[in-house]
C-alpha cells in the first residue's frame, strides 16, 4: 500500500509537470492528494490490528489500530475539498475571460 | 522532450523514496504502537468510534480550524464567482422521469446524511461525510431541474449560527472547565446513542455547517453571467 500511495503521488507530480490544461492540472493535484492520504492511512496500518471502533464483538480488545492517522486524513480530505473548490472557481473565471482552459493559448491572447 | 524529462525525474524520485522507505529499520506493517500517541487514544476512548473521539474531542481545536478553512474557501468562491446571478440553462430539457426521480431520491439522501452525522460517534462516517451527502442531495436537485434555486440566504444563516455555536461551546469550556472545547458532559456508556458527552452535539453542528457550505458553493457554480 505504501508503494501505491507513493506511486499515485508521483503520477500527480508528473501530471503537474506535463499538462498545460487547467482542469487537468486540478485533477493532477487531486491525484497527488489521494496518494498522500493513502500513504498516511497505510502508515497507520499494522498486522493483527482491528478497526478502532468498539462493537459488541470487539469490546475489551486491546489490539485496535492507531486512530490518529485516520483522523488526520479526515482533516486533509476536507481541506482538499476546499482548495479544489477555489481552484475550480478560478478556472471558471479565467475561462469566461479567455474562452479557453489552456494556459499556452491564454498567454498568446 | 518535456514528457521524457518528466518521466525520468519522476521515476528517479520514486526510486529514491522507495529505497529510503525499505532500507530503514522501520517495518511499517509490524510497527509496535506501545510507544505511540495512538495508544493513549485507544485506551481512553470517549466514544465508541475512536476516530471520532480523536477528531472532535482530543483534537477538537484542529477541527475548528478545519471548519474555518472550509468556511474561508466558500467565502473565496463567493468572492470569485459572486458577480454571476442568473441560473445556467441546460441545452437539453430535463425529462419528466429525471425530475420525479431526483425528487424521490432527494429526501432519501438527506435522510442518509442526517443518519450519518447523528451516528458519527458510533459507526464510520460523521459530520463531514454526512454534510457532503446533504450537499450532494442539493447538487442532484440542481442538475435534475434547471429552474431550481435553493434558499441560499437561509443556508448562510444556518452556517453562521452553527459555526458560532461551536465557538460558544469552546468558550463555555474555558469558563466552566479548564480549557477550550473541553468535553464537559458525562460520557456515559460507550456504544449508546446518547454517549460521548459533547461529541454528538458538535458532530451535528459540523454536519449542518458543512452541508450548507457545500450547497452554497454549488449554488455559485450553477450561476452564469446575464
Amino acid at each position: 500500500m505504501h508503494i501505491i500511495g507513493v506511486a499515485l503521488m508521483l503520477i500527480g507530480v508528473y501530471g503537474l509537470l506535463t499538462n498545460r490544461h487547467m482542469i487537468k492540472i486540478i485533477v493532477s493535484i487531486n491525484v497527488l492528494e489521494v496518494g498522500l492520504n493513502l500513504f498516511i492511512i497505510a502508515v497507520g496500518y499494522s498486522d493483527n490490528k482491528i478497526v478502532p471502533i468498539i462493537t459488541s464483538q470487539s469490546a475489551g480488545a486491546s489490539n485496535y489500530s492507531d486512530p490518529l492517522p485516520q483522523a488526520l486524513v479526515l482533516t486533509a480530505i476536507v481541506i482538499g475539498v476546499g482548495t479544489t473548490a477555489i481552484l475550480l472557481s478560478v478556472a471558471r473565471k479565467l475561462y469566461q475571460q479567455y474562452g479557453t482552459f489552456d494556459l499556452t493559448e491564454m498567454e498568446a491572447k | 522532450m518535456k514528457k521524457i524529462t518528466a518521466i525520468i525525474l519522476v521515476s528517479l524520485l520514486f526510486v529514491l523514496l522507495v529505497m529510503n522507505m525499505f532500507d530503514s529499520d522501520i517495518n511499517f506493517n509490524k510497527m509496535d504502537q506501545s510507544e505511540v500517541d495512538g495508544q493513549y487514544y485507544t485506551e481512553n476512548p470517549t466514544s465508541a468510534n475512536m476516530v471520532t473521539s480523536v477528531v472532535v474531542d482530543y483534537r477538537s481545536f484542529d477541527t475548528l480550524g478545519e471548519v474555518t478553512v472550509l468556511f474561508v474557501s466558500s467565502l473565496g468562491v463567493a468572492f470569485i464567482l459572486g458577480g454571476l446571478s442568473s441560473r445556467i440553462k441546460f441545452k437539453q430539457s430535463q425529462s419528466f422521469i429525471l425530475k420525479v426521480g431526483t425528487d424521490m431520491l432527494f429526501g432519501m439522501i438527506i435522510l442518509l446524511g442526517a443518519y450519518m452525522f447523528i451516528h458519527g460517534h458510533l459507526t464510520p462516517g460523521g459530520g463531514f461525510p454526512g454534510g457532503a451527502l446533504i450537499g450532494a442531495a442539493f447538487l442532484l436537485k440542481y442538475i435534475g431541474d434547471d429552474s431550481y434555486r435553493a434558499k441560499i440566504s437561509a443556508f448562510k444563516a444556518l452556517e453562521g449560527t452553527m459555526g458560532s455555536i461551536y465557538v460558544l461551546i469552546g468558550i463555555i469550556g474555558i469558563l466552566v472547565g479548564n480549557y477550550f472545547l473541553e468535553n464537559l458532559l458525562d460520557i456515559g456508556t460507550l456504544g449508546n446513542l446518547v454517549s460521548g458527552g459533547l461529541i454528538p452535539i458538535i458532530y451535528v453542528l459540523i454536519g449542518l455547517k458543512v452541508g450548507s457550505e457545500l450547497t452554497g458553493i454549488f449554488d455559485y457554480f450553477v450561476n452564469e453571467e446575464v
